[in-house]
């Protein structure tokens, strides 16, 4: 019953959020005046004939309420639009970027997690150790490098001279699920480590102060003395408490997390959402704009979702309400 | 004529020999610390060498001969095009894809670097502070306005409202400063809304209200002073944050405009010469990281500085290397890193990094 209260009240105000970024995008490229984006589209040597035709063929001649009508009823209808530029439908260039996309975001969040909360836990059970020294330099070095950097460096320092050796299974560029998972993950890997390394380093310091703070309760205290092992009182009592900052911190970045794999795609030139998003605002296409806008706050929407209900799993003092 | 014991007391204590006991205020003993850290002395050097470059850009500009966007056809290209290597033709670092000096260029980057670093730092900490302040202490419906206005600034995609509105408006110095202010303030406000909110509790600020002090006074003048420490440290760590910024937006083609000279957009154009010209990629991206990481050790080590319990922590650790002692609570409890007072900044980008 919470729960489904809950999901509906969540879903309803995403929509609403939904609608106000779709209309605030919207507003925003009409401070752009449309003869400009018509007498890019119409070529350099357009007449002013050519331009009034493709502002007409368009639609961008209509007052802007109509426009914005028009605009609400097809999104509302799943339709996002044509490129202005290839007249191909929105919807399919979000559907055939959106597999790289996810390769990058799944394997590169996986990875970062387990980095991270690893990383963190065995500095934190080991506090002023070798091993924590050397993770906290590693967490500083995280911190400060831009995600571009790791991704150059990376391939200056990893991929050329593999490459040159013979050794051709790293690659940048993309190759999709279909040619096999063991080439697919060859071209993932390097923006995989890039992705996790940067972000890794936060989570990292972040559950490390946390469970270091957990561990000096009482209740892990009365852990001990019931004389479980240390690995359980560890991962079972301290671990669960010590998340909660986590997750809370993993709703913030997830903003965060979309803004690095447009850098990542765009130093591995994988054309993902990201890559071809740079590329529709280089050329003001509109609907790709939109199309791109809207399913990045869609997927911000849902994973706040879940990471609220992830939060309330780990602390049952948090009521989903 | 006798002595009171109260007059007597005044007398002797203005008599008193010159090296009395000294009282010394949170900032002396937070500088004080601050000396001991080696690091962040070192960090702070290293920052002051940083700047004393930058300033001094043209100089080296007009030793050299080579001005920032100046190409060297000739000299600064091989015969195929490429860029020549470092020391070459005394080219120190070696050149860019046109033949331009890079160790100029890179002297350049970091007066942009190191401008819009501190300019939207001290932007958003002005912002953020006041915002913070105004939200926690006014509470009801202007808090949760603001709150909710905080939240959705540090939940959204930055990067994608950047973009957008780089495309929009031409690409330019202004541009890049509105942009990261505008998504550094909130975490700063959020930060020191919550610590208004405690504050404002406490009894001397009933006495200010009692003793008719107005909202605004109670504010600036009662409440912030408490604040500075942990808005200095989350100013200080924000540096390096909107550096990797204002690089990744720059990298990204939508941020300081050619020819002007930024790290991220040499380490933008040094994508097409990985192969032939490894200094390229290597020289600013060391001077982009050392200027980072130096920002975020010296925020790490004023926090540290700023935190009472550090003196005792030093002191145990000392002694435990010595003696090899299993860490004691109070160390435990120091090395836990950034403490509800001192916390860190909400992650921006790496772009802000992202």
């Amino acid at each position: 019953m919470g729960l489904a209260r809950f999901l509906v009240r969540r879903i309803l105000t995403g929509i609403v959020v939904l609608w106000i970024v779709a209309t605030g995008t919207f507003l925003l490229f009409f401070t752009r005046p449309v003869a400009v984006v018509a007498r890019e589209l119409a070529g350099r040597s357009a007449t002013p004939q050519v331009i009034s035709e493709v502002i007409r063929n368009l639609g961008l001649n209509l007052p802007l309420r109509v426009q914005y009508w028009h605009f609400i009823d097809a999104t509302a209808h799943g339709n996002l639009g044509f490129s202005y530029y290839s007249q191909v439908p929105v919807k399919t260039i979000l559907a055939e970027d959106l597999p790289i996309t996810a390769s990058v975001v799944v394997g590169g969040v996986v990875l970062w997690l387990i980095v991270g909360l690893t990383v963190g836990v065995i500095s934190a059970t080991r506090a002023r150790s070798l091993f924590d020294r050397v993770a906290t330099v590693g967490v500083l070095a995280g911190l400060s490098m831009p995600i571009f950097v790791l991704g150059e460096l990376l391939i200056i320092g990893v991929f050329l001279p593999l490459n040159e050796h013979g050794i051709t299974w790293i690659q940048t560029g993309y190759a999709g699920l279909s040619t096999g998972v063991i080439p697919w993950m060859g071209h993932m890997i390097l923006p995989w480590i890039t992705l996790a390394t940067v972000q890794a380093a936060v989570y990292t310091r972040l559950s490390r102060g946390s469970l270091l703070d957990t561990m000096g309760e009482d209740y892990i205290r009365t852990a001990r003395a019931k004389g479980l092992s240390e690995r359980r009182v560890i991962l079972r009592h301290g671990l669960r408490a010590a998340l909660t900052p986590v997750v809370s911190q993993l709703g913030i970045d997830i903003g965060a997390l979309l803004g690095g794999v447009i850098v990542v795609e765009q130093v591995f030139s994988l054309p993902g959402l990201g890559f071809d998003s740079v590329q529709a605002i280089d050329t003001g296409n509109l609907p790709v704009i939109i199309g791109f806008v809207l399913l990045a706050s869609a997927f911000v929407v849902v994973a706040n979702i879940i990471v609220d209900m992830a939060y309330a799993l780990l602390d049952p003092r948090v009521r989903i309400a | 004529m006798s002595l009171s014991s109260l007059e007597f007391q005044a007398a002797s204590a203005e008599s008193a020999p010159e090296q009395a006991i000294e009282g010394r205020s949170q900032w002396q003993l937070t500088w004080r610390r601050l000396l001991h850290d080696k690091v962040a002395i070192a960090s702070i050097v290293v920052i002051l060498v940083m700047v004393i470059l930058a300033i001094t850009a043209p100089l080296f500009a007009s030793l050299t001969g080579h001005a920032p966007d100046q190409a060297f056809t000739n000299t600064g290209t091989t015969s195929t095009g490429a860029p020549v290597g470092p020391g070459t033709h005394g080219f120190l670092l070696g050149t860019d894809y046109i033949g331009r000096d890079l160790f100029i260029r890179i002297l350049y980057g970091a007066r942009i670097s190191l401008f819009v670093g501190i300019v939207t730092t001290a932007i958003a900490t002005l912002a953020g502070v006041s915002i913070g302040l105004i939200a926690g202490y006014f509470g009801g419906w202007v808090d949760t306005v603001l709150a909710r206005f905080i939240d959705t600034v540090l939940a959204f995609p930055y990067i994608v409202l950047a973009l957008a509105l780089a495309a929009i408006f031409s690409p330019s110095l202004t541009i890049v400063i509105g942009v990261i202010s505008f998504f550094s303030w909130a975490g700063i406000s959020r930060i020191v809304r919550g610590q208004t909110l405690s504050l404002k509790e406490k009894e001397y600020i009933e006495a200010a209200r009692s003793l008719g002090a107005g909202p605004w006074r109670i504010m600036f003048i009662d409440i912030l002073p408490n604040l500075l420490g942990p808005v200095l440290v989350l100013a200080t760590l924000y540096i390096p944050i909107a550096v990797i910024f204002e690089a990744t937006l720059s990298f990204l083609g939508i941020g300081i405009p050619e020819p002007t000279p930024s790290w991220g957009s040499i380490l933008a154009e040094a994508q097409n010469y990985y192969t032939v010209a490894w200094w390229y990629v290597v020289f600013p991206s060391v001077a982009l990281l050392v200027t980072t990481l130096a920002f975020n050790l010296l925020g790490d080590g004023i926090r540290d500085a700023m935190d009472p319990r550090t003196e005792r922590i030093f002191a145990a650790g000392s002694q435990r290397r010595r003696s090899r002692r299993r860490p004691s609570v109070v160390s435990a409890f120091s090395a836990a890193g950034p403490s509800a007072e001192f916390p860190d900044p909400p992650r921006q980008p790496m772009p802000p990094t992202p």
